[in-house]
């Protein structure tokens, strides 16, 4: 992420391309600066935790735990609560203005829209072991 | 947000109210600097002064922007208090997609704050909040207390003025986001005016796209030739600092005041020499994988036992030529300290640095001495000119404020008009010829940016004075089409009219895709009608006399056939709003 120039090119195909909005915010991958312009930039993504604390939080089992890393979303079973961004500690989770949440399924489209090479897609293979690895490292 | 017209806040600063209004026009306009000239013609007083609390400050976005690649742009119009004139100023940063996302396709702002405010705008939010302690406080620090005092990190837009705007300086930008613009023309004065120190806009809505394939195809058809092409090594690699040694070369390079085209020390400040030992990183407005801003460091010892402090400065090939050779500056950490300086000031470096330039040749000359300078000026002096930045911007003395209202009005006080580079407003980067100065005094916004007349006489030799003005009027007329989408003009190239047509069938403007010829003769002609219905006349704009010494690679300028290209340039521009 040193290497990123704030362009939000990956939010915005995230958006696009996931979630058929358009939209820098209900994305798996958000872009802010890191303390102003002139410190560059942070994403905020989901870093596939396990356990996770937003599965843990879920009332409905909405969210559960994915094998390999990260999260799945049942939308049909959200009821907009808003616990799995409370949960999350890494601010990962967006919740729009009617309260559906929006996190990082871990499939890759961001990266190819990425101009400096910032973002990488890596498969991993699942085991008991590496569960907690994750899929797509920024 | 796709929709048959435009969705405009109007912002009253004196009843501290605003309303979002429906406005017609959208398949006449389309948006950005057609949709500015025609808020302009509604809520603007065509007669009244610039800083008229009646006068109202315009912001626009396009149809297409956010929903392609370098749609990124903003458009401000307000009226000039440089020639109190209708006005356009472009600028980037973040500010055209928190205006999308914040679902707003046009700001009005009038009336005047009865004390220094901010104002804050999203898509569920609008608040004007008092801010009196930041009055006369430098854009760097106003921009970081502004950071905290509003939410939305990352998607929001800070425009914010310097203490050149608070004392109404024709010369005052509008700062975005730290590192872009809204430069030329005194739009940073009329925020002052109304004692609006900054505007934060929160791009903090989202919209359901349209369900087809073609949407996102199209996008990645154009992302692709938007990052895989020539324009990629030539915006993103050394940016358009590479033209200062590629100028220079063609003895096209306005260099100490355009007593000279070229310079044979200029390797200190070439595009290369900035890479290599003052580039920090790259930068992007957002919506841009292009990347264009290059962000350079200026370090100062300021204790002995070596304590230094370090700021981060953005450099272009204007800025370069306007703190650089056209200042004999030629060591690019001066350089970017003298941008650093203005910047702090919310000066805009074009216009101050070309000031200068003349002030120092007029310092020269014996025509005004220190008691007018307050210190000594003399080219390559980096040092005076930071200070001078400052004096500049405060307006110190009479002189300085005489100066601050415009280089040639300065030289008319004090004599010395043959020596202004002036042309419409302080010159561009480019001595190149007789069709970029006739293109720059009579353009609309006196701006590089309005067509390429540089490139024109940089590729042609012959002096066929009707081809000119052609090419002239029709790449014009291409370029508002593309600042009416909002486009970046560096995408110029790219986005030519089939693919934009392509761009707006896609998404749904269907009516304005298959009208763009037409679409953009209007907007040429609603431009040109508002700035010579505030009293734009070609007859007063002359090319002062120093255009016509200097010397290219094409040889000495030909006086008849520059005259000659102002005259057919004049008469085609009225004619055209005529017919």
């Amino acid at each position: 992420m040193e290497r990123c120039i704030g362009c939000h090119s990956c939010s915005l195909a995230c958006a696009r391309l996931v979630h058929r909005k358009l939209s820098w915010d209900t994305a798996g991958i958000r872009i802010a600066s890191s303390g102003g312009l002139s410190t560059g930039f942070e994403a905020k993504n989901c870093l596939a935790c396990n356990p996770a604390p937003c599965v843990l939080a879920c009332p409905t089992g909405a969210y559960s735990q994915r094998k390999g890393g990260g999260v799945i979303v049942r939308k049909s079973l959200c009821i907009l609560c808003g616990e799995c961004a409370k949960a999350c500690p890494v601010d990962a989770i967006y919740l729009d203005p009617s309260g559906e949440p929006f996190v990082c399924i871990h499939c890759g489209r961001c990266v190819n829209f990425c101009p400096h090479n910032c973002l990488e897609m890596k498969e991993i293979v699942a085991s008991d072991n590496n569960e907690n690895l994750t899929e797509n490292q920024k | 947000m796709i929709r048959n017209y435009f969705k405009v806040l109007l912002y009253d600063l004196t009843l501290r109210k605003g309303t979002f209004i429906k406005v017609d026009g959208r398949e006449e306009v389309a948006g950005g600097s057609g949709l500015a000239a025609l808020l302009f013609n509604k809520y603007c007083n065509i007669k009244d002064n610039w800083d008229s609390p009646e006068q109202s400050i315009i912001f626009t976005i396009g149809p297409l922007t956010g929903y392609f690649p370098l749609m990124s742009k903003t458009v401000c119009a307000f009226k000039s208090p440089y020639h109190n004139q209708y006005a356009e100023s472009h600028g980037g940063g973040r500010s055209a997609l928190c205006m999308r996302f914040a679902d707003i396709d046009g700001i009005v702002i009038t009336g005047k704050a009865n004390r220094p405010s901010c104002l804050f705008i999203g898509s569920r939010n609008l608040e004007l909040r008092e801010v009196h302690y930041l009055w006369g406080m430098d854009v760097q620090v106003t921009g970081k207390i502004l950071r905290n005092m509003f939410r939305g990190s990352g998607h929001r837009s800070i425009l914010r003025i310097g203490p050149a705007g608070e004392n109404l300086s024709p010369m005052a930008c509008i700062n975005v986001d730290t590192y872009r613009h809204f430069g030329r023309l005194g739009s940073g004065a009329v925020m002052g005016s109304k004692n609006l120190k900054a505007i934060v806009i929160q791009g903090d809505g989202n919209f359901s796209l349209v369900e087809n394939k073609d949407y996102p195809k199209l996008f990645h058809d154009v992302f692709k030739q938007l990052t895989t092409t020539e324009m990629m090594s030539k915006y993103h690699n050394l940016g358009t600092t590479e033209n200062v040694a590629v100028l220079n070369e063609f003895k096209s390079l306005p260099c100490k005041n355009l007593q000279n085209t070229s310079d044979s020390e200029i390797k200190g400040i070439t595009g290369e020499t900035f890479a290599n030992d003052a580039l920090l990183r790259n930068a992007a407005c957002a919506g841009c994988p292009v990347g264009c801003i290059h962000i350079g460091f200026v370090r100062e010892k300021f204790m002995e036992e070596n304590q230094y402090l370090y700021r981060q400065v953005s450099y272009d090939h204007e800025p370069v030529f306007a703190s650089g050779s056209m200042l004999g500056v030629k060591n690019c950490f001066s350089v970017l300290s003298i941008i650093d300086a203005a910047e702090k000031m919310g000066l805009d470096i074009m216009s101050s640095g070309v000031a200068l330039a003349w002030a120092t040749e007029a310092f020269e000359k014996g025509i005004i001495t220190v008691k007018e300078t307050i210190i000594p000026l003399s080219f390559g002096n980096a040092q005076s000119y930071k200070e001078a930045m400052f004096y500049l911007a405060t307006g110190a003395n009479d002189f300085y404020k005489t100066l601050s209202q415009g280089t040639m009005n300065a030289a008319l006080k004090y004599k010395g008009e043959d020596f202004a580079c002036v042309l419409g407003q302080e010159m561009a980067g480019y001595a190149t010829g007789e069709v970029f100065f006739t293109s720059q005094a009579l353009g609309l916004r006196h701006s590089h940016l309005d067509s390429a007349g540089y490139s024109y006489d940089l590729k042609h030799n012959d002096k066929n004075i009707e081809k000119a003005i052609e090419f002239l009027l029709n790449d014009e007329k291409a370029r508002v089409f593309l600042t009416s989408m909002v486009s970046c003009l560096f995408a110029r190239n790219v986005y030519t009219n089939e693919l934009l047509k392509d761009c707006l069938s896609v998404i749904g403007y269907k009516n304005i895709a298959d009208n763009i010829e037409k679409i953009s003769v209007e907007i040429q002609k609603l431009r040109w009608k508002t700035r010579i219905s505030t009293g734009y006349d070609p007859e007063n704009i002359k090319i002062p006399k120093r255009f016509f010494e200097i010397i290219t690679s094409k040889g000495p300028i030909d006086a008849v056939f520059l005259n000659s290209l102002t005259q057919e340039y004049s008469r085609r521009i009225m004619s055209l709003v005529q017919e």
